[in-house]
């Protein structure tokens, strides 16, 4: 299916399209001399071909670690995936033979990182590190990738790629390096782009270029793209779906406009109740979640939002809530939220949420 | 590029210039070269005050490092002692090449008694060097790839066993195990000392079969010091964004390590080579003198023994000029290596 015909904000068409991605039960530990880090917890989420999903959450919740760990690209150890399977196109990646996986990355997955700054090798020419993925998954010659290479840069819009080709890193800014980056990772079509808060070291006005470019690059490319990010506005402009992500779980899933209308997890509320608006009065005090985000050195026990929760019920402290379906289109992991149906249009949940 | 080279050659000129007059002093105090020249029998006082006059030992300091330096062919020198010159001076000076002729080698100039030495220095140091580069780099690489695994605590107990060693005793042991005992034990025995068997003759054979212990002493101890800097080099370069960008390019796990990780570990590696290259033109002065092999780190204590200026001072200057020369070279390999290093 040609995902430029796709609507963008059709909340029933994802299960329509093929599924791409298919991770279930992941759970990501790192062994520490502190002690085990409890990163990922038991999350299952699919993507679709040519969707857009958003992952957010606040740092350190597992958003990259979990997208990191299925392409085998965290050290291990102290690493280990301890449990779950990520079924690309059919094919489980977790244990997939370590060749298999390298022909996968950069060919079919791509992965653009943080910061531009430290992503690229700082002694090696653009032209090398743009060419050597094209000559290891085409086996294309030097000419012919340098070839595909000054096309990829004009593509990402940076003035004269031709010579800008033979230039190092740091002869860019960082705007541009993430051009480059963005380029370099689309270099063999990808199936899927994984874009791991591309924007938070560049400044802003660079931000919304860098998101315009990935975007266009989508409808050109037409690949599906998995946008993590802790900026909600970024979310609300792209995404078609969204995962919150919350201390290595998934707490809610859902498609965007159901998020920011009716969000059913308490952290989602929180968090969109804690964003500036333009309406509110200008002596407001902003909104702030009380409390910590918990020591992931423990290993979860109930619900991992409890202890900062106002709705806090006894159960949230034993049991963990599962991913409770409100909607077709949206789950939430509370018991709750989910359990009452009126609650959702209850008075002190829409202030909440507003 | 060519304007650094120049403007690094000019400022090493001052810094030569002062390093020849402290080791110029520093060797005048040191001993009686008359000594050396007539051996015991040089006990006449008049011989001993001929002898002290024609070498200008009687001269004032400032005037024999200037004799030692531009020569003294301008000017006459004093034979017969009456104070006043009558024989036009012979030296021409260490700049335009007059090392001065040895004391202890009669009738040899310094320079031919120091470059007869050269190639055997060379030839032992360099497949030293290169032997310690490729072990360490090996053994570098592996203990990074496998940090905190047995492997690795071995690696480093060993290590810290052969860094904590002094040379002379590794050198005395390894003779004593692969030269003394097993020729007792009647297994094929290394030869411990020399550069040839004098009943067989200077084969290449021969000469690589005398350098095995003293190459292999030499390199022991900077094998396990270079291995532990690659080591860490390594593991700060394997930690770094770029080489996940690498992994997530898809590229090979050997080309990520030897291409984007090794590349950006070999600057503080290069730093310790260059260093190292230029203290090595200078020899093995223990191991050389336990193996007896005929290179300049034994021509140094020989003739360091003698209080023959001459010889001694050529090597120091020799080796002053080749450590700021292997400063230049290490220095435009960082250029090569890193393109954020630029000399304009």
């Amino acid at each position: 299916m040609n995902p430029l015909t796709t609507p963008r904000f059709n909340v029933s068409a994802p299960d329509s399209r093929h599924v791409l991605l298919d991770i279930r039960h992941l759970q990501v530990r790192f062994h520490t001399p502190e002690g085990t880090v409890y990163a990922v917890n038991d999350i299952s989420y699919q993507v679709h071909e040519g969707e857009v999903v958003a992952i957010v959450g606040e740092s350190g919740c597992g958003k990259s670690v979990s997208m990191m760990s299925i392409l085998g690209l965290i050290p291990v150890p102290p690493g280990e995936i301890a449990e779950g399977t990520a079924e690309f196109m059919g094919t489980d990646l977790l244990t997939m033979a370590e060749d298999k996986l390298e022909a996968i990355r950069g060919s079919e997955i791509a992965m653009v990182f943080q910061d531009p700054m430290t992503s690229l090798n700082p002694v090696l020419s653009v032209r090398r590190q743009m060419t050597e993925a094209l000559r290891r998954h085409y086996g294309m010659t030097g000419e012919q990738a340098t070839n595909r290479a000054i096309e990829l840069l004009e593509l990402v819009g940076i003035p004269d790629p031709a010579r800008r080709l033979g230039n190092y890193p740091h002869q860019f800014s960082g705007g541009m390096r993430q051009r480059v980056m963005i380029a370099m990772m689309l270099a063999c079509n990808p199936s899927l782009l994984i874009a791991d808060e591309p924007t938070t070291a560049l400044d802003v006005t660079i931000q919304a270029q860098i998101v315009e470019l990935v975007m266009r690059m989508r409808e050109q490319l037409g690949m599906a793209l998995i946008w993590i990010t802790h900026d909600l506005g970024v979310v609300a402009g792209l995404a078609e779906r969204v995962i919150v992500m919350y201390a290595g779980m998934v707490v809610e899933e859902a498609d965007v406009d159901s998020l920011f209308d009716k969000p059913r997890h308490p952290y989602t509320m929180a968090l969109l109740a804690a964003l500036p608006r333009v309406d509110r009065r200008r002596d407001s005090r902003l909104k702030s979640i009380p409390g910590a985000p918990p020591n992931l050195l423990v290993e979860p026990r109930g619900c991992p939002f409890a202890p900062r929760c106002e709705y806090v019920v006894d159960r949230c402290l034993h049991e963990r809530p599962p991913l409770l379906a409100v909607s077709p289109t949206q789950r939430a992991a509370c018991w709750v939220t989910t359990g009452d149906p009126a609650f959702a249009t209850s008075n002190e949940f829409r202030n909440n949420s507003r | 590029m060519g304007r650094y080279i120049i403007r690094r050659v000019l400022q090493a000129i001052p810094l030569l210039f002062f390093i020849s007059i402290v080791l110029f002093f520093l060797m005048g105090q040191l001993g009686d070269p008359v000594a050396t020249m007539g051996g015991r029998r040089v006990t006449r006082p008049s011989d001993r005050e001929r002898l002290t006059r024609q070498l200008g030992l009687d001269q004032p300091f400032y005037k024999q490092y200037l004799y030692w330096l531009v020569g003294n062919d301008w000017t006459t020198i004093d034979m017969d002692g009456d104070g006043i010159g009558d024989t036009n001076g012979t030296r021409r000076g260490i700049v335009r090449g007059d090392f001065g002729m040895s004391l202890m080698k009669r009738g040899q100039t310094a320079w031919d008694v120091i470059w007869d030495r050269v190639p055997n220095t060379l030839l032992l140091m360099v497949t030293a060097e290169i032997v310690i580069i490729i072990f360490a780099l090996l053994i570098g690489i592996f203990s990074a790839l496998r940090q905190y695994t047995a492997a690795d605590h071995m690696i480093t107990a060993v290590s810290f066993v052969g860094f904590s060693t002094p040379i002379f005793f590794f050198a005395l042991l390894s003779i004593y195990i692969f030269s003394v005992n097993f020729k007792r034990w009647g297994l094929p025995s290394l030869p411990a000392v020399g550069m040839f068997d004098p009943q067989v003759g200077k084969t290449p054979g021969q000469v690589a079969l005398h350098m095995v212990l003293p190459v292999f002493t030499i390199a022991f101890v900077s094998i396990a010091a270079y291995s532990r800097y690659i080591r860490s080099t390594m593991l700060e370069v394997l930690n770094q964004d770029y080489i996940r960008t690498a992994k997530a390019k898809g590229l090979h796990g050997r080309q990520v390590l030897l291409v984007h990780a090794l590349k950006n570990a070999s600057l503080p590696i290069v730093t310790l080579i260059g260093l190292d290259l230029a203290l090595l033109l200078g020899g093995a002065l223990v191991t050389e003198r336990i193996f007896a092999w005929p290179g300049m780190g034994r021509l140094f204590l020989d003739h360091m023994q003698r209080f023959d200026t001459p010889v001694v001072m050529g090597i120091l200057v020799i080796l002053s000029i080749s450590v700021v020369v292997f400063q230049i070279i290490t220095d435009l390999t960082y250029a090569l290596l890193d393109p954020r290093i630029r000399y304009d």
